[in-house]
């Protein structure tokens, strides 16, 4: 079983948001990046079933420039087998599933798997773009994956409850909770890591669709009121008649 | 040339967020000088088909197929690709939801369209350009995107705009056939298991939301979130460390990694406002604060706020929920 596992990389989660003067572009001064947290289902996922299917083989891909390599390298560390960069920056969601498909047809890979979405873009687009560029099912998002031979068995979230969806080789899921535990790199993985293959190949495909015009913040919030406890009942007041949202 | 709108239906009524697309779908239309046509999927009836003339859509397209009853994203991805090419769609607007986003991700590779998702605001369509606003950084910022395909489509973010209600108005219900064959169902699930939700309400959807963290120190105390969450209709949920132990389901995770919320009421009851947690709400249009520690920083995120202990608080709230009504 050969499994492409997309990882993207994203400031840290408690990183305070910030964009350049003129608003175009994300700050990245001082931010630390990860791999997306969402992506770390898939890549611990991925890692599970090759240890539980001799002879399979997993591949990490990201599209990003090379500042993205430590985090590639953390997912080897992880357990990858080896990994594959698409030089290029990731401008939008169809750009980036083009690179996907691509190197997912080339590959002959059985099992495409990402995070449900990215932590800073959410898109939640790139699992069916993708799916749809190859012609196979995809599954979005999905809580648990199983494979029995070329078959796979997953829980699909959806609102209110869960679908259980079966689709074989070739397909594409994009992964939540709680599909695994994430793991993290040991000393061992960090090691090996430094010697795994890490291909670097250029982009291909069609312009992207979409352009971020601009970023804004949230408008900030005008101060807290506070209650006193002893009279908590005056909230509920306060919030029929003053800021009547019940 | 149309704007179509996917409206989701689920045992014979429209949802909540999809008579909010219904809602936008219309307003798109007026702002581009066209109607608004509906397709619809899931369980419908005819009779609340018609009703969404109220949201302003003049025609509701339905394919009466029983196997589209569950969600099903090849046929769902054909059916309404037939309909935006009947219906000449420049314009598709669906719910940010796990089928909106499913089926437009599809969509926009087969009908070569522009995709926005999770869009919170009406387009600004001046000067030629089609630009929407939607949430990014996880609810840490918004972005202006600009959609440059000759076609477009839109995911609305849940509880972004009000759906209207124009009483007395209704829409054309029109058979519609996608020519779905086995091959189309092939993805069928094999199982549908739903959850029972506190009270039936559906957090994705829910106006009002109470929410717990460590702060209730264990799940065999939840009955105060629940009583208040009752008391008020709201949908209950939970903090990232609670759903990390168990002590609740994780549907319920609201935050960075868990599920955004954007309702109108939002209670945090013991949650101290990591940063992470914050991105799941501070869209919220009113966050209350419950918490005995002063200095926990969700107070400064918050509209209103109680410094005390939830334990003694919760009854309190709950009690005076129950003598307004």
């Amino acid at each position: 079983m050969k499994f492409l596992v997309c990882i993207s990389n994203v400031p840290d989660t408690t990183t305070k948001i910030a964009f350049t003067p003129d608003n175009k572009e994300f700050n990245k001064a001082g931010v630390q990046f990860v791999i997306n947290p969402w992506d770390e289902y898939a890549l611990t996922r991925a890692i599970e079933l090759k240890e539980a299917n001799a002879g399979s083989t997993v591949t990490v891909l990201n599209v990003g420039e090379a500042d993205t390599e430590p985090n590639i390298r953390k997912a080897l560390a992880i357990g990858a087998d080896d990994a594959i960069r698409v030089n290029a920056a990731p401008t939008d969601a169809f750009f980036v599933a083009q690179q996907i498909a691509a190197i997912a047809k080339e590959g002959n890979y059985d099992v495409i798997l990402m995070g449900k979405e990215s932590i800073d873009y959410n898109g939640f687009q790139v699992h069916g773009m993708v799916g749809e560029l190859l012609s196979i099912p995809t599954v979005a998002p999905a809580m648990k994956l199983d494979m029995s031979g070329n078959t796979a068995t997953l829980e699909r979230e959806i609102e209110g409850g869960k679908e259980i969806v079966q689709v074989n080789t070739p397909f594409v899921a994009s992964c939540q909770q709680p599909m695994c535990e994430p793991r993290i790199p040991n000393m061992r993985g960090i090691m090996t890591a430094r010697t795994k293959p890490l291909k670097v190949v250029p982009a291909i495909g069609e312009a992207p669709r979409t352009q971020v015009a601009e970023f804004a913040l949230p408008p900030k919030k005008q101060g807290v009121k506070l209650i006193d406890a002893a009279n908590a009942g005056e909230l509920i007041k306060l919030l029929r008649n003053e800021a009547k949202v019940i | 040339m149309s704007v179509l709108v996917v409206v989701e239906c689920d045992k014979g009524e429209v949802k909540k967020s999809s008579l909010e697309v219904a809602t936008y779908g219309a307003q798109v239309a007026a702002q581009l000088g066209t109607s608004a046509t509906a397709i619809a999927v899931g369980e419908a009836t005819e009779a609340n088909l018609a009703k969404l003339g109220e949201q302003g859509i003049s025609k509701v397209l339905y394919d009466n197929e029983p196997r589209l009853k569950d969600f099903v994203n090849n046929a769902y991805t054909k059916l309404i690709a037939t309909a935006a090419q009947q219906e000449d769609a420049k314009v598709i607007v669906l719910a940010n939801s796990n089928v909106g986003a499913a089926v437009g991700s599809r969509l926009s590779v087969r009908l070569q369209a522009a995709l926005a998702t999770n869009v919170v605001e009406l387009p600004k369509t001046d000067g030629g350009q089609f630009v929407v606003k939607r949430g990014a950084f996880s609810g840490k910022a918004f972005s202006d995107v600009v959609l440059s395909s000759d076609r477009k489509i839109i995911a609305l973010k849940k509880n972004s705009i009000e759906a209207q209600h124009e009483a007395g108005k209704t829409a054309e219900v029109t058979a519609f056939s996608a020519q779905l064959g086995d091959a189309d169902f092939a993805d069928a699930p094999k199982q549908v298991v739903m959850q029972d939700q506190a009270g039936g309400i559906l957090l994705p959807e829910a106006s009002l939301v109470v929410s717990g963290g460590r702060g209730m120190k264990g799940p065999e105390n939840w009955n105060l979130i629940e009583d208040l969450a009752k008391a008020l209709g709201a949908a209950t949920a939970c903090s990232k460390p609670v759903s990390d132990v168990d002590w609740r389901p994780h549907h319920e995770h609201v935050g960075q990694t868990g599920i955004t919320v954007s309702p109108n009421l939002y209670i945090a009851c013991g949650i101290s406002g990591a940063i992470q947690h914050l991105a799941g709400v501070n869209s919220s249009k009113v966050i209350v604060v419950i918490n005995k520690d002063p200095e926990a920083p969700f107070f400064k995120a918050a509209d209103y706020g109680i410094v005390g202990d939830v334990f003694e608080v919760l009854p309190k709230l709950t009690a005076a929920v129950k003598e307004l009504s």
